[in-house]
């Protein structure tokens, strides 16, 4: 079974169909691409598989539990989290605290202990502390876990979005359009940091890409859409030389 | 504006209905006509300084907390005015508006543009600190006692069959919707009033599209102060006094007014201000006095949590 | 506990004992008069109420305009514990039971308010708890348990400046250690993005309300210090303007900054005191100084950093290294300019 299936799900804002009857599958330790031009409501789909917008048809089964109409943070918990196409960081806090506050549900310590700061928050911080170093670690990191999150290079903060939704413990992780806006290098660490989570962590990935040529690269099974449906699905070759993708890509 | 046709249907139904009283002649429909007039009226007080906070918001969203003092400053000019000088009342009336549009410009230069890039909380602290200034100078200039406000407007009643309406009150209603009416035009008609609208819509496109900013800014706020000083006039006129803390409640219940109808939206100001002024006539008359105050806000409370857009505002979803 | 912060904890101590030991031997010493012992006092709760504030402000992110309600709240329900309870228990006890039930109703009231309000987000919020706040007020105005409109008496004068003191520190100390626990951290990702906080799991409507219902209860802890201290309320003293007050105190002092509002409610306080001498001009300046405050320092007196001791042991030791930089610096340009 399939870690992640969304099946005809279908969402519209006034009378305009966003989405349209999407289906997806995305298996253990697999890398599937979502592409499509602007507008084809890639975003939109990332919205109803986190929780953010509520599906009007359709259903999304993760790990074999539905998740439609569940909260975001609850779909976190449940192994699904997301970066945001405009970086979304906590801009005044640290590199660290950023990832510490991913790492919550793993602090089990009541409001009373920390007021009273008990033994437990002691114990926890002292986990969190270590965790969230390591963990930065692995993404070569560390330097940075005093600096305020606002303060890092674009290719750091997109870097640190990624590490901070992948601190939550995700079964899958949902990155849209990660690549916006970067310039070839960091294009390449951003390459980079997506092989190392390969490596490092057994988990599915869903990615979202505007530019064809990044995903291609890459991705084991690529989903095209347009005008909220699906137009293609299949690997990279396969998708490559459909001629319905190529109209939208490059006219006819 | 749909409002002020609402308005003006109300008044069409309210003649028709005199018709039928003079035949019916019953005292309590006589005393609920009248309380509707009230409420018509006080609510119109309501809508013009509504209009002043409705407005600021639109274009830099700021709680213009200082806007019921600019209204406490219209009721004191005028009431110089009166006393000292024997001007009639329509000249009192346009001085007391354009100075007041002057004192409001001002405090737009000296106290929120230095800040335009500043946190919005540091300016609604700036915008309360105005409006402790005004209240203080005002204070010191005129001392805390209230003045009374000499007779602007022939205080005889007129009698519409077996109804007694106050000049003041009609003067009150028609002024306000001569107003509103003009605003409406100016806001939709010329270029300055598109340019509002413009920049309200959206800050940088308008600098991109050649408008003033600061300019469009100061003008919203030369309007606004304008009618929120009318409104103070008339205030003042109604209720006989001027004193130093006149624009506190009026101002708290106008900005009630703006919000209940959607904040930033004209139209909704003045539908508020009709609202809020007849919930509290008729509660003031019918229910308690001292629970009308906890009604409004009441009901406030409710629109905002069924509707925090107001009544005629659009829900927006947040763009993730 | 690290070593570190066990001896910052240690200094922090010292230094909030010495300060209580001067001013209580400056006040049996009769150098601070009663007027001023009260200055010192309307501080205390100054200081509690903004701190409680901040932590919905500063630290949450979410505009109230109502906190004078839950100050209310929480001063009439303890004030009315304590006329039922004064004859039996003595002044200590009285006066902490009373305050706990007037930080718990508030509490309550709290998250009552909270739970619907906390949906709505940015001036929307502000507007709602302000007419939240002004409901509450009416409603005090009118019952007959409050006093109504003509106010509330019999309430026994047991706030003096030792309890107040000591209750003052443990708000601070309280908020300071949630500010910095998971709880603190959720709280503050809310303030810096809602959405992105609930991307990462926080329960952002839980702790939204848990913060609103702290600052609520403080409030109403404050708000008892209040009724305590003067022994008489007034419903109109918890006003819309009330609220507006501590939220100055708050911005001035700087938004997340626990330290910063300490500081601006002294300030503050003080401030209108200290005018007197200017008799009608008084509110005039203060009002004036208000605004050049904000246009100055529109982020506050602290922004959003809190005061330590071991700042100002790093700082005076980067300042000795560039003034020592500096001497060097001169010396080789006065070799240069001498070649």
């Amino acid at each position: 079974m399939a870690l992640l299936e969304a099946s005809n799900i279908s969402i519209q804002f006034g009378g305009l169909k966003a989405v349209d009857q999407f289906n997806l599958q995305v298996n253990d330790n697999e890398l599937v691409g979502l592409i499509g031009p602007n507008g084809a409501g890639k975003t939109t789909i990332f919205n109803m598989l986190t929780g953010v917008y509520l599906p009007s048809g359709g259903d999304i089964v993760l790990d074999g539990k539905s998740i439609v109409g569940k909260k975001p943070y609850e779909i976190v918990k449940m192994g699904a989290s997301r970066t945001f196409q405009n970086i979304r960081l906590f801009k005044e806090l640290t590199v660290l605290d950023n990832i510490k506050i991913a790492y919550h549900h793993d602090l089990h310590y009541s409001t009373l202990s920390s007021i009273l700061r008990l033994p437990s928050y002691w114990k926890y911080e002292k986990i969190a502390q270590e965790s969230c170093l390591e963990f930065l670690d692995l993404f070569d990191m560390r330097d940075y876990a005093e600096t305020l999150a606002k303060n890092l290079p674009y290719g750091k903060q997109r870097k640190l979005e990624i590490a901070r939704a992948l601190a939550t413990k995700p079964k899958i992780l949902m990155l849209d359009e990660p690549a916006a806006g970067m310039n070839p290098h960091e294009t390449q660490e951003l390459m980079e940091t997506i092989s190392l989570i390969r490596k490092n962590f057994n988990i599915a990935i869903l990615l979202i890409e505007h530019d064809m040529s990044l995903v291609m690269g890459i991705c084991e099974k690529i989903v095209v859409l347009d005008y909220g449906r699906v137009i293609a699905e299949g690997t990279a070759e396969e998708t490559k030389n459909n001629k319905d993708v190529i109209r939208v890509y490059l006219g006819e | 504006m749909m409002a002020i046709t609402a308005i003006i249907f109300h008044l069409c139904i309210t003649g028709m209905l005199i018709h039928t009283i003079e035949r019916i002649g019953g005292s309590c429909l006589i005393l609920f006509l009248q309380q509707l007039i009230n409420g018509l009226s006080v609510g119109s007080i309501y809508a013009l300084i509504a209009l002043g906070y409705t407005m600021v918001y639109g274009i830099i969203k700021l709680i213009n907390f200082a806007h019921g003092e600019i209204m406490m400053a219209g009721a004191y000019i005028a009431f110089l005015l009166a006393v000292n000088t024997n001007l009639p009342f329509v000249f009192v009336l346009v001085i007391a508006m354009v100075l007041s549009a002057v004192i409001g410009v001002v405090v737009e230069i000296i106290a929120y543009r230095p800040l335009r890039k500043a946190p919005r909380i540091s300016v609604l602290i700036t915008a309360i600190g105005v409006s402790f200034f005004l209240q203080n100078l005002a204070l010191v200039l005129f001392k805390a006692d209230p003045k009374i406000m000499p007779e602007l407007i022939n205080k005889s009643p007129i009698t519409i069959g077996p109804l007694q309406v106050g000049t003041v009150t009609l003067t009150t209603l028609f002024l306000s919707i001569i107003f509103m009416i003009a605003l409406d035009l100016f806001v939709k008609r010329t270029k300055p009033g598109k340019a509002m609208r413009a920049v309200s819509e959206d800050k940088e496109a308008s600098i991109l599209m050649g408008i003033n900013v600061n300019r469009t800014i100061s003008m919203t706020f030369a309007i606004g102060s304008a009618l929120g000083a009318l409104g103070g006039v008339l205030y003042a006129v109604m209720y006989t006094q001027v004193f130093p803390t006149l624009g506190v409640l009026p101002g708290l219940k106008a900005f009630v007014a703006a919000v209940f109808g959607g904040i930033g939206l004209i139209p909704g100001a003045v539908l508020g201000g009709f609202v809020i002024g007849m919930i509290e006539t008729f509660t003031k008359a019918y229910l308690s006095t001292q629970w009308s105050d906890a009604i409004v806000f009441g009901l406030l409370i409710i629109v905002l949590l069924v509707k925090p857009t107001g009544i005629l505002g659009k829900n927006q979803k947040e763009k993730v | 506990m690290t070593k570190k912060m066990f001896k910052n904890y240690m200094v922090n101590f010292a230094v909030v004992s010495i300060i209580f030991v001067i001013l209580s031997l400056m006040m049996s010493g009769g150098i601070l008069s009663k007027y001023y012992q009260g200055i010192i006092i309307f501080i205390l709760i100054n200081i509690i109420l903004a701190s409680s504030l901040n932590l919905v402000t500063g630290f949450l992110g979410q505009l109230t305009l109502g906190h004078a309600g839950f100050m209310a709240v929480g001063a009439y329900a303890s004030a009315l514990t304590s006329i039922v309870l004064k004859s039996i228990i003595s002044d200590l006890p009285l006066l902490l039971v009373s305050l706990f039930v007037g930080g718990v109703s508030a509490g309550v009231v709290g998250i009552i308010i909270g739970i619907p309000a906390l949906r709505l987000r940015g001036d929307y919020l502000a507007i709602i708890t302000l007419g939240f706040g002004e409901v509450i007020r009416v409603i005090i105005n009118n019952i007959e348990i409050t006093g109504g409109a003509q106010g509330l008496t019999g309430i026994p004068r047991i706030a003096s400046f030792k309890y107040a003191y000591w209750i003052a520190v443990v708000v601070i100390l309280v908020l300071y250690r949630l500010t910095h626990s998971k709880q603190g951290r959720a709280i503050k990702s809310i303030r810096e993005d809602e959405v992105a906080a609930e991307a990462v799991g926080v329960r952002t409507t839980y702790y939204k309300v848990l913060g609103f219902a702290i600052a609520a209860a403080f409030a109403g802890v404050g708000g008892g210090l209040y009724a305590h201290y003067i022994a008489f309320l007034d419903p109109n003293t918890f006003n819309f303007m009330r609220s507006v007050e501590i939220l100055v105190i708050v911005v001035l002092g700087g938004m997340g900054s626990l330290t910063g509002t300490i500081v601006a409610a002294t300030i503050l306080t003080i401030l209108p005191e200290a005018l007197r001498g200017f008799a009608e001009f008084r509110m005039l300046l203060y009002s004036f100084m208000l605004i050049l405050m904000m246009l100055f320092r529109p982020q506050g007196l602290f922004g959003t950093g809190e005061f330590k001791w071991q700042g100002i042991y790093d700082r005076t030791l980067k300042l000795r290294k560039a003034l020592m930089n500096r001497e060097k610096k001169e010396a080789v340009d006065g070799s240069t300019r001498g070649e």
